[in-house]
């Protein structure tokens, strides 16, 4: 269960990352955000910002669409 | 201040010389996520690039001349031949046929990419020439924004890691 939960669903490039970036201001370090998107670029787009920035890329999946993220706040 | 202006932080510039609402978009699109991924991004917007910074924004779009627009139309992809854009109101009838696709496709508007702009600290310059040149005053723009000139963007360009020109 993650510490937070954002729900980027409808959501286009590049509001998933930007939200996601502001949730995780408010996740304490060593916290989870877990991103709902379905925008199919986040995909790659959540890989770049995690390796860019430190954080912790812990889950990534695809369900029906929705694509899912889990964050682990480091940086 | 954000958290990503440190020394050792990447930084990059953007010099944003067009207005149309198609071109607003790459400028505010970078910088915003440049920044969500903490990296110091500097605007430096100079002639019809400078409209974009106007208090309230009125942006249009054009097919004249753009062999390449193609809009979605019923499951087809519809291009405007240059001579029907002759008739007034083409232009105001492709901006809101825009701007409604923007809106259907979950993609964000100007005004909240240059809002969350300023909110993640995206410095901004204006160019005070265009200003001059094209009798816009202070006042006119959004609060927020430096005044400077080739010399201001240099020094900014100088120290960036990635320097681009849209």
């Amino acid at each position: 269960m993650a510490d937070q939960v954002l729900d980027a669903k409808g959501l286009n490039c590049p509001l998933p990352i930007l939200k996601a970036k502001k949730a995780l201001k408010a996740v304490p370090a060593g916290g989870t955000l877990e991103v709902l998107a379905t925008d199919p670029g986040s995909a790659a787009d959540f890989e770049a910002f995690c390796r860019t920035t430190g954080n912790e890329l812990l889950e990534s999946g695809n369900d029906g669409g929705v694509y899912r993220f889990l964050i682990k706040h480091v940086a | 201040m954000a958290e990503a202006t440190t020394d050792n932080a990447k930084s990059m510039s953007i010099i944003v010389t067009k207005g149309t609402l198609d071109w607003a978009y790459p400028p505010f699109i970078l910088a915003t996520t440049a920044a969500a991924m903490d990296v110091d991004v500097t605007l430096f917007f100079t002639f019809y690039g400078l409209t974009l910074l106007k208090k309230d924004l009125d942006l249009q779009i054009t097919p004249f001349g753009n062999a390449a627009m193609e809009m979605p139309m019923m499951g087809m992809h519809f291009k405007m031949p240059n001579i029907v854009n002759m008739i007034p109101g083409v232009d105001a009838a492709c901006t809101t046929m825009m701007k409604n696709l923007i809106k259907k496709k979950g993609v964000a508007s100007i005004e909240e990419l240059r809002e969350a702009a300023i909110l993640s600290d995206v410095k901004i310059i204006a160019c005070q020439m265009t200003l001059d040149l094209f009798e816009y005053k202070k006042e006119d723009l959004i609060d927020g924004v430096t005044l400077g000139g080739a010399a201001t963007y240099m020094e900014n360009a100088l120290k960036s890691d990635i320097n681009l020109y849209i």
